[in-house]
């Protein structure tokens, strides 16, 4: 066939002209560098000795890239970067602000110390059946997650780390373990299907998929669309994603029965992508219908933390009460969300980085525990404190954190949420999420005097020493907590911009359209 | 067209919801692989629904005569498909699994994780 030589044309109305530059490759950059080593770690299939340094080595790397995109992102805006260089909306793009940079931190933060912990938790056949390469590729999708621009890429990425997920959660193949991943399988696969439910109407009345595009042209279609339809359809999806009540109950049937180092990472970061994206759907895209949506967002959230925190109280497992405590936070954060309001989002973004490291702790420590006293049933253990002083003094820390009390990081965003609340004249919203911390208190007070004070037989109280690799990361996470409990003012001001970001997503979409909106 | 096609889409939802109320794990399996096409489904309707009209550029026109079928549903679907797969397979092998390992397919006698039994906390001190 002959070659036809084409006339000249004008690629700049079809492509990004300028390369991008070094700053706009960090957008991209935690999601490659997490798949570069995952596969690498696939090759390296045999000498399974390497995976733990490898890993570990690329965690740190995660951190540093995720803490580099969070200090240019605070100096300068955020950032774009789109794939293949077609000009948005039809080239899918990454854009990263700063709600997406911060919980990206704090999820690569937790997956390093988990990295750590799991020098101490996860065993050869653990390495063999692909521990390392799985926490990397998990650390792609929870990265993609956060970072993405497009809503059915963050749809990709949601399976991206459920298909790790599910690998993670049956290492091991106990009847436990498979009984946990039938229920956590099918009811996540559900989640994530009736987020593209809710995904595939956005496309039919948008025609976009691009979330600065659809921020923009919600204001247009409000009075012919069915945008309310369409933002409940998120909001059950996310909800579910995020452990809510009524739809809440995969997560208890699930996340005590995977190694330690396995649900402690789940806890620091599965439920807190599926707050994320409600923040970023309901308060970026849709406000106006997150109004109006509200108050069934905020008797879910009021129910789901007293349902929580009742259920944490019925249980005798360690690691159950951990879970059903998830479940009562998830309901803190909704409640901010459904107050709405710099208070409310600032309050619902810091705790849910707040959960995120304590419940991680929480889980280091249910390890311990176990391992000490060679059960995991609250009736059973007893005399820790005598065991490991620095131990039981870190596990009182945490206790103090999720319960919201001062002078840890649980304090001052269940002070914003309550001051929120009260502020729009929602006094039973307060009264819930204070009588919710009240309850956890008892939860936690009970396992600290059961497990911990209680005296042991003799036989059982000799004082043991723990490996740096079991102590370490439980020790980086209760004086995280500590430090921005004591200090948290730096923290709060990037909060604060973040959620102002979310109100006013102007900076957002002019990163994606530079030229001042779509064609 | 779109209103049959949004009849035959409400019956696939119906048979996909109906399947999953199961006890049953291999129904609730073929629920979930029917939702999955019910979705496809939902967004090839979404994304309007044309015949025999490819999206190619005519030689000389700057841009797509009205009518042409919408691309970009289909690349949703293809990916929707890809994923869905691959769950249903790692969740058909996870059913039998869990059939072998745990002698039953009934969801309310999986109680291994979550025994019934379970004794209540000590309530003293």
């Amino acid at each position: 066939m002959a070659a036809t030589i084409s006339p000249p044309v004008d690629l700049s109305a079809a492509l990004v002209a300028a390369p991008p530059t070094l700053a706009e490759w960090l957008v991209i950059l935690p999601v490659a560098w997490c798949l570069a080593i995952g596969a690498l770690l696939v090759m390296l299939r045999r000498p399974i000795g390497l995976h733990p340094a490898i890993a570990i080595a690329g965690l740190a790397g995660l951190v540093l890239i995720d803490g580099l995109l969070l200090k240019e992102i605070a100096e300068n805006g955020p950032l774009t970067m789109v794939m293949g260089r077609w000009l948005p909306p039809f080239g899918i793009a990454f854009t990263a602000d700063l709600t997406g940079a911060l919980f990206a931190f704090a999820a690569a933060l937790v997956a390093l110390v988990a990295g750590v912990f799991s020098l101490a938790d996860i065993n050869d056949s653990g390495r063999r059946y692909g521990f390392y390469p799985l926490l990397m590729l998990l650390m792609a999708g929870v990265s993609g997650a956060f970072l993405t621009g497009d809503i059915f890429n963050l749809y990709v990425w949601f399976e991206v780390l459920l298909i790790s997920s599910f690998g993670l959660l049956v290492l091991g193949s106990e009847p436990e373990q498979i009984d946990g991943t039938v229920k956590y399988g099918f009811l996540n696969l559900i989640a994530t299907t009736l987020f593209l439910i809710a995904t595939g109407y956005l496309y039919a009345v948008f025609g976009t998929l691009n979330m600065a595009d659809i921020a923009t042209k919600a204001e247009a279609l409000r009075d012919r669309a069915p945008l309310m339809t369409l933002t409940g359809l998120f909001m059950l999806a996310f909800a579910m994603k995020a452990a809510a009540f009524p739809v809440n109950f995969w997560l208890p049937a699930s996340y005590h029965t995977p190694r330690v180092a396995v649900s402690a990472l789940f806890a620091g970061l599965l439920t807190k992508v599926g707050i994320y994206a409600l923040v970023r759907v309901m308060v970026m895209h849709f406000p106006v219908e997150r109004e109006e949506l509200s108050f069934i967002l905020a008797v879910a959230g009021a129910l789901t933390m007293i349902v929580g925190v009742l259920g944490a109280l019925a249980q005798t497992d360690f690691r159950r009460i951990l879970g059903y405590l998830i479940v009562s936070g998830i309901g803190s954060m909704l409640a901010g969300i459904a107050v709405g309001g710099p208070g409310g989002i600032g309050g619902a973004i810091f705790y849910a980085l707040h959960s995120m490291l304590v419940m991680t702790g929480l889980y280091f420590a249910s390890g311990i525990a176990m391992r000490l006293g060679a059960s995991s049933s609250i009736a059973a253990l007893a005399g820790l404190y005598r065991r490991h002083v620095g131990f039981a003094a870190l596990t009182l820390m945490l206790c103090f954190a999720v319960s919201g009390l001062p002078p840890f990081s649980g304090f001052w965003p269940k002070v914003m949420l309550v001051k929120a609340a009260l502020d729009i004249g929602a006094w039973w919203l307060a009264a819930a999420l204070l009588l919710a911390g009240f309850l956890t208190t008892i939860v936690t007070g009970r396992l600290f005097l059961l497990a911990f004070w209680r005296e042991a037989p003799p036989a059982d109280g000799e004082a043991v020493s723990l490996s740096p690799a079991a102590f370490g990361p439980l020790a980086v996470l209760a004086g995280l907590t500590l430090l921005i409990g004591l200090y948290p003012e730096p923290l709060l001001a990037i909060i604060q911009d973040a959620a102002a970001g979310l109100a006013e997503p102007s900076a957002y979409v002019n990163s994606v359209f530079p030229e001042g909106g779509p064609q | 067209m779109e209103a049959w096609f949004a009849l035959l889409v409400g019956i696939f939802f119906t048979v996909a919801v109906y399947l999953m109320l199961s006890k049953f794990i291999i129904r609730v399996l073929l629920g979930v692989a029917v939702l999955g096409n019910a979705v496809n489904l939902l967004i090839f309707t979404g994304g309007r629904l044309t015949r025999e009209v490819p999206p190619i550029i005519p030689e000389g026109a700057e841009s797509l005569a009205a009518p042409a079928a919408n691309a970009l549903p289909q690349a949703l679907i293809l990916t929707a498909i890809v994923i869905s797969f691959s769950f249903f397979a790692f969740l058909l092998v996870l059913s039998w699994r869990a059939y072998s390992d745990l002698a039953t397919d009934n969801t309310d006698e999986m109680r291994v994780a979550e025994p019934a039994d379970e004794p209540l906390p000590p309530l003293g001190y």
